[in-house]
């Protein structure tokens, strides 16, 4: 089930330079929504933003009534969400795409004991902590793997940490190891069940290529651009093993496996 | 409440609001949002009668009051379509009508012909005009004697109401309009997009896998509203109006000009629940105005 409607933000942090941590909430219960699912946020009284802005669901928070969006600002429409206030009211369609898979999807026997990888890079840890808390609540251990250029750079790390292993790689080495994601010491043993991957392009290529070598599977989330979120418009396609899929309904979250990236 | 109803050929539609071809998918993708009955009619997604995996991406990109796209006519193909889709949507209770495409004449008769067996489909809507596709699409609708040919061969195949497309990428779209009403069109719909291109200068890319692409949304509409009032003075089939409608004011200005019914494309992507709000925003300036029905708009006397 879809929906439209107008949510309240409650709160607006600005973690960093370049995010915003927007806590929205609804006048009734939010509805089920999936770790790797997004909404269409509409912007409003732009000059240059026409189209409304796919962001992933970055957490839940089901006593407080919370949705959180983490913000990447990037143009006029994320600047302006960036700059809301509590009280402002903003319009989604919500929630939209497929959604991680959980363990109960991935292996055959429920066993809490798999080992399983979230790697995130940069804004991509995003969808992330949702995952992280949803596979904490079936009772898995999850580790968290985030990387970015430098410590002010990781985002949400006292989140993660509530919810399983947070382990750190920055490219200038203030925070964690020295280097990319790829280099971190934790991804030597391969001794990983399933690793979900979100990041810039190059990095869940990296990740992707780490887990063929290992026979990991795995998944990851793409943002290719998108117009409707809602499968009509067929801009957002991306090529696969069984031909274009739409990013938006048969993603965001895709299968190493079904994907023709070079790795 | 003012009368609504219009009429293209001998089919009524209970109001002049249509949802244009390739953006708003079969029709279901929006049910959960509105009540699809409301709406006067649907077009749904182009359909080629072989299926067609479309451009690379990238496919989109937004531009200012707009957003230029390059799809190119992405579908499984009409046998895919009347095996699967028809089934699950035959029974919305609204219009449903299907924009046909092809590469060649044999393919917009073939496919014609095929849907012309669909019970619950009482029009197609023929487009000559795709700006996205190598071949067929728009190099059908940018000569009127190569326009003609269309329309009269898919004429001799389909027995219902025949609309056909326009593209606004040619010297005088009126010439076009009356080619395809001389060959037996019962109306005409336009405009498709206008072909546009835009770079991402950091990248020193085309922002569009096909460098070139179509251009729709707010910022064509006044190019729109220009065609559409011409056309309507020069022919006597009715002229559905697109291009750039966001609200019932841009609808009632297309009215105004000359068109009979008018379709929404790229506002259903910004807010899903356009049409219904359109519906209801002309039948408040009806009432407003003391007019007991929309025809009285058509064509008004500006």
């Amino acid at each position: 089930m879809r929906y439209i409607g107008d949510w309240v933000v409650k709160e607006n942090y600005r973690i960093h330079d370049h995010y915003s941590l927007l806590k929205l909430t609804l006048d009734k219960e939010i509805p089920e929504m999936m770790p790797g699912q997004f909404v269409q946020v509409r912007v409003d009284d732009s000059p240059s933003t026409f189209l409304r802005r796919p962001i992933s669901v970055h957490f839940i928070d089901r006593q407080a009534n919370e949705l959180w969006l983490l913000i990447q600002i990037i143009g006029d429409g994320t600047r302006r969400l960036a700059k809301s206030r509590p009280g402002d009211s903003i319009n989604l369609i919500y929630p939209l795409g497929n959604g991680f898979s959980l363990p109960e999807d991935i292996f055959s026997a429920p066993d809490t004991n798999k080992k399983l990888l979230l790697v995130g890079g940069g804004g991509g840890v995003a969808p992330l902590l949702y995952l992280g808390a949803r596979l904490s609540a079936l009772n898995y251990k999850p580790v968290f793997l985030s990387g970015a250029r430098s410590q002010n750079d990781l985002l949400q790390i006292d989140e993660f940490r509530k919810f399983g292993t947070v382990y750190l790689a920055t490219e200038d080495g203030s925070c964690g190891e020295k280097g990319f994601v790829t280099n971190h010491s934790i991804l030597e043993s391969g001794d990983f069940d399933y690793l979900y991957i979100c990041g810039p392009k190059p990095m869940m290529i990296a990740v992707a290529k780490y887990a063929r070598q290992h026979s990991i599977p795995g998944e990851v989330s793409l943002e290719n651009t998108m117009a409707c979120g809602m499968g009509v418009c067929l801009c957002c396609v991306e090529k696969t093993v069984s031909g274009n899929m739409r990013t938006c309904i048969e993603g965001p979250i895709f299968n190493i496996n079904t994907l023709t990236w070079q790795i | 409440m003012a009368n609504l109803n219009v009429s293209i050929g001998n089919l009524k539609f209970k109001n002049p609001v249509l949802m244009a071809s390739g953006t708003f998918g079969y029709g279901i993708e929006f049910e959960d949002l509105i009540d699809l009955s409301q709406i006067g009619g649907i077009f749904v997604k182009g359909t080629t009668l072989h299926p067609r995996e479309g451009n690379d991406y990238p496919r989109m990109a937004e531009t200012a009051s707009g957003m230029l796209n390059a799809v190119g006519l992405q579908n499984k193909g009409v046998d895919y379509f009347i095996s699967y889709i028809y089934p699950a949507i035959k029974n919305i209770d609204t219009r449903m009508m299907v924009n046909v495409s092809g590469s060649t004449i044999e393919e917009y008769v073939a496919c014609a012909e095929k849907i012309d067996a669909l019970e619950k489909i009482p029009a197609i809507e023929l487009n000559i005009s795709c700006p996205n596709v190598k071949q067929g699409g728009m190099a059908f609708g940018i000569d009127s004697a190569s326009a003609a040919q269309v329309v009269k061969a898919v004429r001799k195949v389909y027995h219902k109401v025949l609309i056909v497309k326009l593209t606004p990428n040619v010297t005088d779209v009126t010439e076009i309009a009356k080619a395809v009403e001389t060959e037996g069109a019962d109306a005409v719909s336009l405009i498709n997009t206008l072909l546009g291109m835009a770079i991402n200068v950091e990248k020193r890319k085309s922002a569009l896998s096909t460098i070139t692409g179509g251009l729709s949304g707010p910022c064509i509409k006044p190019i729109a509203l220009q065609m559409v009032y011409r056309t309507s003075k020069v022919v006597k089939i009715p002229v559905i109006g697109i291009g750039g409608i966001l609200n019932w004011k841009d609808a009632v200005e297309f009215i105004l000009a000359g068109a009979t019914a008018i379709q929404i494309g790229t506002a259903n992507f910004i807010d899903p629940t356009v049409s219904i709000k359109t519906i209801e925003g002309i039948d408040n300036y009806l009432n407003k105005h003391g007019f007991k029905s929309v025809k009285e708009l058509i064509n008004y006397e500006l």
